[in-house]
């Protein structure tokens, strides 16, 4: 015989200023099965907790249920109560009467019913709860990056200089991500390189870390602790072992004038390329969508040219597969490049820059070799144009959100530009200046008091050529809104920071969800920032949102952090809401009828075949069973069985039965 | 709580007006100024455009900052251009608030004394039309020259339009007038007293 | 598919010339072009300025009348009535209470099943006008579009609203040399051309003044208004401005006329303040090659405007 005990919370006032929670406890004590039902202004608190364990122990209560807010706040604090207590910790249930009544309805009797009604359904679901045991599955203590940033780099070395396996996938042919382009670095204006080349040397050398470059995540299956990762190696067209990375093949290339990604468009590079001199890894590879052989057969120089043979022509790409426990995503973001902007001329003026172009003019391994010359006809600008905001909360053609980085390198480019050409004219349109951040409003004083760059509060309006010079048409809205006219021989767009391109896709692999702008979602905004919803995913810098430097940083090590903490544990335990298959007593052994339906739908790939066999060793059937290890227990199985023979403990059929029954029966049991 | 964003129960002034003629929103302009940036003729206003746009954010603190809007001379000078729209990063539509708020002002009685010319002209122009259904230039440019009272101006263009054929003397006309009038007569506010 | 034509005050007074070089064009390709019927004014800048059912209603009569002929698109040669019947037929679309109200005040049940057509769509379409060009309009030509053929955007949904195209690709197609200049979309003034010529010698100097700067010959317009204020107001433009322009301004459909080698007067050449008899001396672009020529203008006092002035 069920012996319940029900506890109602207060939730201060949350509950009981809408809900008349004494009449709960009371209707609650009605319901058949229920010995014990009290009321308590906060459940959750020390004193709260003890009614329950109390109970428990005094009445010998066979199931618990509190009534207070959702399962996702408390579930836990009351099941290691009932635990402690000495009851199976599945034998207690949540009767959500706060999120699912009391905070979306107006005080009144109805409002109290629901509550009674929701008590009701969950005291008929415990009823049915039977003691389960918790899962235990092993831990893969090694950790997959994805990305070669700043932010991926900062996490690959954390967590390798924990101890532990690091696997790190980066897209391009060199790790180093933005802040490799960058030339000198707000807000002490250190020099980029400096900083980041050791970290991606010791990248290289660390032990731990095993580096993908010029690689991408194909799938990646299973779960927290235990996932599976495919990787493809997409071919470099050249042997790297045997690759000295001497460089004579890119010196000798004859194809010298492609665009190069590095230099932001404004530098070429060859066919067969290492992008930058710094790269790591310092090999080449073949643009293959350039290179003479792949598109006429002919050429073959960087082979002969080749002093240990290494370049081969006919590589494939390569899968490889590795066993990892948990992911760190740093995919990093992208900005809206000039030609994505109407008025300001679609990217049709070549002295119309934007602001990862203006690092590349200014960086000393840039194409001017940091000389700022404008891109047109090589000429040193005497008036310079920064606008802010370009893209940025804009929603009629950009995006409605703050890029939150653009204000502050807007200040370091202007700055730049007057450190380098002292006769400049530094003129910076803005809307606001956002510098929050240690060291960041000072930093833009000094743009403006000692650098003397001129900052005019207003959003342009249109640029258009003239006579070699860039006309810029603005307002000053200090100045009531006056028209501004600016004759400028460069403008640099601070354009928008945007998630980079291939951003959904590499979602829908991981199985991570992302926000309406493509950047991967944080599990709680405030509460959980490194973690994605998914459990054993991080996430860390630029692929959450657009940050700077060392918030790239300070986040990739949190998420290390957590990864440590999850590699800190052998084993890892997990609630047994999974499905199991039916199984009985001979003749029958399981109600199962051998369809396998379920298991072509299980996203998890969980179910395998069981063959029965007698003792004679004679096959008798061949019936579905569930992985416990993999089940997630999202009940697609569940709804696709013809003979009902699985069910998700905890939530079993009869139990969800039960609970229904509970509301349609109501008026019959207990008026 | 009211989900309904726009639902200000307290608010009447001239900005929830303007919300309810034309379905813009000024709480959503952010004083960006690119409107007044590309507008032909900010430099000839009183107020540029955003700053319209800020006169009708204040219209809740006092009454002086919506009449500040009614009787500015830039309501008169907008020329519909529509590049304040085009480029509004907000897309708000700065000519529809302008039209609203010219016939606020008429209504109000408190047009601009220098955009007399520019309303004689609408006048004149509208009163062709009322009574030919068509505009008849000659006409118009009779009727303004006495509604404003700038007699010299451009009777030195009229010789030469009706050497070349561009000047009728006598008027083209719809012939369902009763359908004008009844239009004219339905729309009656438009433009009837003189200034 | 029957296409109307809704031709607009204008175009029977100070802009004559514009619907006589369409109808003359028309003609040559075999279109017809039957009006509107008992079409009127569609209040222009004055009806919107000061009402705003009556600025919804007049252009509402006109296109109600389109339907009732079966009239399955209406071409509005003017910029300015083009804007106003498509701003009409959008927010009438949009807002069924005020479709019924406006149906009411023009006694006809609007249903918006005209489409409002601009020139420069209407001859867009125009499929072998390449082959009907008879004498190649190879000139530097400035296409000025104006404020209300593109704009507001997402209501005329034609071309795009910052450095338009289409009319530029019309002009190619005539064997021209459209430039790259930055007040294609600029404001000339509009409608205070009378009642503020101040600000529209100002505004549309401006326009001339970059036409001119980047080796342009002609500017190329679709709207008798801008017409109004670039050619007929150039005395006011170059007193603004201390300086002569000569460039002639002429509409788009004189330049097609042209260049199917139809007779000047025809196209109502000899209409304008600006004479355009510059365009019809031998061409100074190659249409193939695309060679630049010297520009035509020059500071106020050197050298004599070539278009003669009437009085
Ligand atoms: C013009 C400009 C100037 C700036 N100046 C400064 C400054 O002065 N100071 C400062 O603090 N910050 C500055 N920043 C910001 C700085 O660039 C970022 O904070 C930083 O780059 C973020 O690092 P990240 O690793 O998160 O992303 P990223 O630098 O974008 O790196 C992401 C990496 O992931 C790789 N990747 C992408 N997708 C995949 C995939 N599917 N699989 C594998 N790899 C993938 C990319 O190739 C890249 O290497 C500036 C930014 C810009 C645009
Ligand atoms: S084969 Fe390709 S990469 Fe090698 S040298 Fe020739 S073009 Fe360059
Ligand atoms: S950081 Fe500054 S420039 Fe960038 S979007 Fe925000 S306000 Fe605009
Ligand atoms: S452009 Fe739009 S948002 Fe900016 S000031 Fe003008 S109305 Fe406001
Ligand atoms: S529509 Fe009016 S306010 Fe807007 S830019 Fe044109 S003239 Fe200025």
């Amino acid at each position: 015989m069920a012996r319940i005990g029900v506890f109602v919370c207060h939730c201060g006032e949350n509950i009981s200023a809408t809900v008349d929670v004494a009449r709960v406890a009371s209707e609650a004590a009605k319901i058949p099965g229920v010995v014990h039902s009290v009321d308590y202004k906060y459940m959750c608190s020390d004193p709260g907790q003890q009614l329950v364990k109390a109970a428990i122990q005094e009445k010998g209560l066979t199931g618990v249920v509190v009534a207070a807010c959702s399962p996702r706040m408390h579930e836990p604090t009351f099941r290691r109560a009932c635990a402690e207590a000495g009851l199976n910790p599945f034998l207690c249930e949540m009767a959500n009467i706060r999120e699912h009544c009391s905070w979306v309805h107006e005080k009144g009797e109805a409002t109290t019913h629901k509550a009674i009604d929701i008590v009701r359904t969950l005291v008929a679901k415990v009823k049915k709860n039977r003691a389960l045991q918790p899962i235990k599955v092993p831990v893969t203590k090694t950790a997959l990056v994805l990305g070669g940033g700043i932010a991926g780099i900062q996490a690959a070395l954390d967590i390798a200089n924990a101890g532990h396996k690091v696997i790190l996938v980066e897209k391009e042919p060199s790790i180093g991500g933005h802040m490799s382009q960058l030339s000198e670095t707000f807000p002490t204006l250190d020099c980029s390189q400096c900083i980041l080349t050791p970290r991606m040397v010791e990248v290289a050398q660390h032990p731990n870390i095993t580096l993908h470059s010029y690689s991408e995540l194909e799938g990646l299956d299973g779960f927290i602790g235990n996932f599976k990762a495919r990787i493809r190696r997409k071919a470099r067209s050249l042997d790297e072992k045997l690759c000295t990375g001497c460089g004579l093949c890119t010196q000798k290339c004859p194809l010298r004038r492609i665009p190069s990604e590095f230099d932001a468009g404004l530098g070429l590079r060859p066919a067969i390329y290492v992008p930058f001199p710094q790269a790591v890894p310092n090999k080449p590879v073949i643009d293959r969508e350039h290179c003479t052989y792949y598109r006429t057969g002919k050429c073959r120089l960087c082979e002969k040219v080749c002093p240990t043979q290494a370049i081969r022509f006919d590589q494939p790409d390569e899968i490889v597969e590795a066993d990892v426990g948990a992911v760190v995503v740093a995919t990093g973001f992208d900005i809206k490049h000039a030609d994505f902007f109407p008025e300001y001329g679609y990217g049709k003026y070549k002295d119309v820059i934007d602001g990862l172009q203006f690092e590349r003019l200014a960086s000393a391994s840039g194409p001017t070799l940091g000389e700022i010359r404008r891109p047109s006809d090589g000429k040193v600008p005497e008036t310079v144009a920064f606008i802010a905001c370009a893209g940025s909360r804009d929603p009629a053609k950009g995006i409605e959100y703050c890029s939150k980085i653009c204000c502050m390198y807007t200040a370091k480019h202007a700055m730049l530009y007057r450190h380098k050409v002292h006769h400049g004219r530094p003129v910076v349109f803005y809307m606001d200046i956002r510098a929050g951040g240690k060291m960041y409003e000072e930093f833009v004083r000094r743009a403006m008091e000692e650098d003397g760059v001129q900052y005019v509060r207003g959003r342009v309006s249109r640029i258009y050529e003239r006579g070699g010079k860039l006309v810029v048409k603005g307002a000053d809205t200090l100045l009531g809104a006056r028209p501004v006219e600016l004759e400028a021989d460069l403008v640099v767009l601070a354009t928008a920071g945007v998630a980079q391109p291939g951003a959904e896709d590499l979602a829908q692999r991981l199985h991570v969800s992302y926000d309406a702008h493509r950047f991967y979602a944080e599990a709680h905004p405030k509460l959980r920032p490194v973690e994605t919803n998914t459990a054993g995913i991080f996430l860390a810098g630029a692929c959450q949102a657009p940050k700077d430097i060392p918030e790239s940083v300070a986040q990739a090590s949190g998420a290390a952090a957590k990864v440590g903490a999850l590699f800190s544990q052998s084993e890892l335990v997990r609630e047994p809401l999974i499905a199991v298959v039916d199984r009985q007593a001979p003749p029958v052994y399981s109600s199962c009828s051998g369809c396998f339906l379920c298991q072509g739908a299980c996203p998890y790939q969980a179910i395998k075949r069981e063959e029965i066999r007698g003792r004679d060793g004679q096959l008798i059937k061949t019936v579905a069973k569930v992985n416990p290890g993999l089940c997630q227990g999202c009940g697609t199985c569940v709804a696709l069985c013809r003979s009902k023979s699985i069910d998700i403990q905890g939530y079993s059929h009869e139990q969800v039965y039960s609970e229904v029954l509970a509301l349609l029966n109501r008026g019959e049991r207990d008026g | 709580m009211s989900s309904d964003k726009h639902a200000h129960p307290a608010r009447k002034d001239l900005a929830a007006r303007v919300l309810d003629r034309t379905g813009v929103d000024v709480a959503r302009c952010y004083q960006c100024g690119k409107c007044s940036a590309g507008c032909p003729l900010a430099s000839e206003m009183d107020f540029p455009p955003s700053q319209v746009m800020h006169l009708l954010q204040l219209a809740g603190m006092g009454p002086e900052y919506a009449d500040m809007a009614l009787r500015s001379h830039t309501v008169w000078l907008c020329l519909t251009c529509e590049i304040c729209f085009c480029r509004c990063p907000m897309e708000l539509d700065i000519p529809a608030v302008m039209d609203a708020l010219r016939h606020e002002s008429l209504r109000q009685k408190k047009v601009n004394p220098r955009a007399r010319s520019i309303l004689a002209f609408h006048r004149a122009f509208l009163d062709s039309v009322r009574y030919t259904g068509r505009l008849f230039e000659m006409g118009q440019v009779v009727d303004y020259k006495l509604r404003s009272g700038h007699f010299l101006q451009d009777l030195l263009q009229a010789p030469w339009m009706f050497l070349v054929g561009k000047l009728h003397l006598l008027p083209e006309r719809v012939r369902d007038r009763r359908a004008l009038k009844r239009i004219f007569a339905g729309t009656r506010q438009a433009g009837e007293e003189r200034p | 598919m029957k296409t109307g034509f809704y031709p607009g005050c204008s175009m029977k007074g100070s802009a004559r010339e514009y619907s006589e070089s369409l109808l003359a064009v028309a003609r040559e390709l075999g279109r017809e072009l039957p009006e509107v019927p008992d079409w009127n004014c569609c209040g222009a800048t004055a009806a919107h300025n000061l009402d705003r059912d009556l600025a919804l209603a007049l252009p509402a009569r006109i296109l109600a009348a389109a339907e009732r002929q079966g009239m399955a698109e209406v071409l509005v040669p003017c910029a300015a009535c083009y804007s106003r019947l498509s701003v009409t037929r959008h927010e009438l679309l949009e807002d069924e209470e005020l479709r019924r109200r406006i149906s009411a005040l023009v006694a006809a049940d609007y249903r918006g099943s005209a489409r409002v057509l601009n020139i420069i769509e209407w001859l867009e379409a125009v499929p072998d006008l390449e082959a009907r060009v008879r004498a190649p309009f190879a000139r530097k030509v400035a296409c000025y579009y104006g404020c209300l053929l593109v704009r507001p955007a997402g209501i005329v949904k034609f071309d795009r609203p910052e450095d338009p195209q289409s009319l530029d690709r019309l002009m190619r197609r005539l064997g021209a040399e459209p430039i790259d200049w930055a007040f294609k979309t600029e404001c000339c003034g509009a409608g205070f051309s009378v009642s503020r010529t101040d600000l529209v010698a100002e505004l549309s100097g401006r326009i001339l003044e970059d036409a001119v700067s980047r080796g342009a010959e002609a500017v190329i317009v679709a709207c008798p208004m801008c017409h109004l204020n670039l050619d007929m107001r150039r005395p006011n433009i170059e007193k603004r401005a201390g300086r002569k322009f000569r460039i002639p301004v002429i509409y788009v459909t004189q330049a097609v006329g042209l260049a199917m080698g139809l007779k000047t007067k025809a196209l109502g050449l000899q209409r304008h303040k600006v004479s355009p008899s510059a365009l019809l001396a031998p061409a100074s672009v190659q249409p193939a090659a695309g060679a630049t020529s010297a520009s035509g203008d020059s500071p106020a006092g050197a050298g004599s405007p070539a278009g003669e002035r009437r009085p």
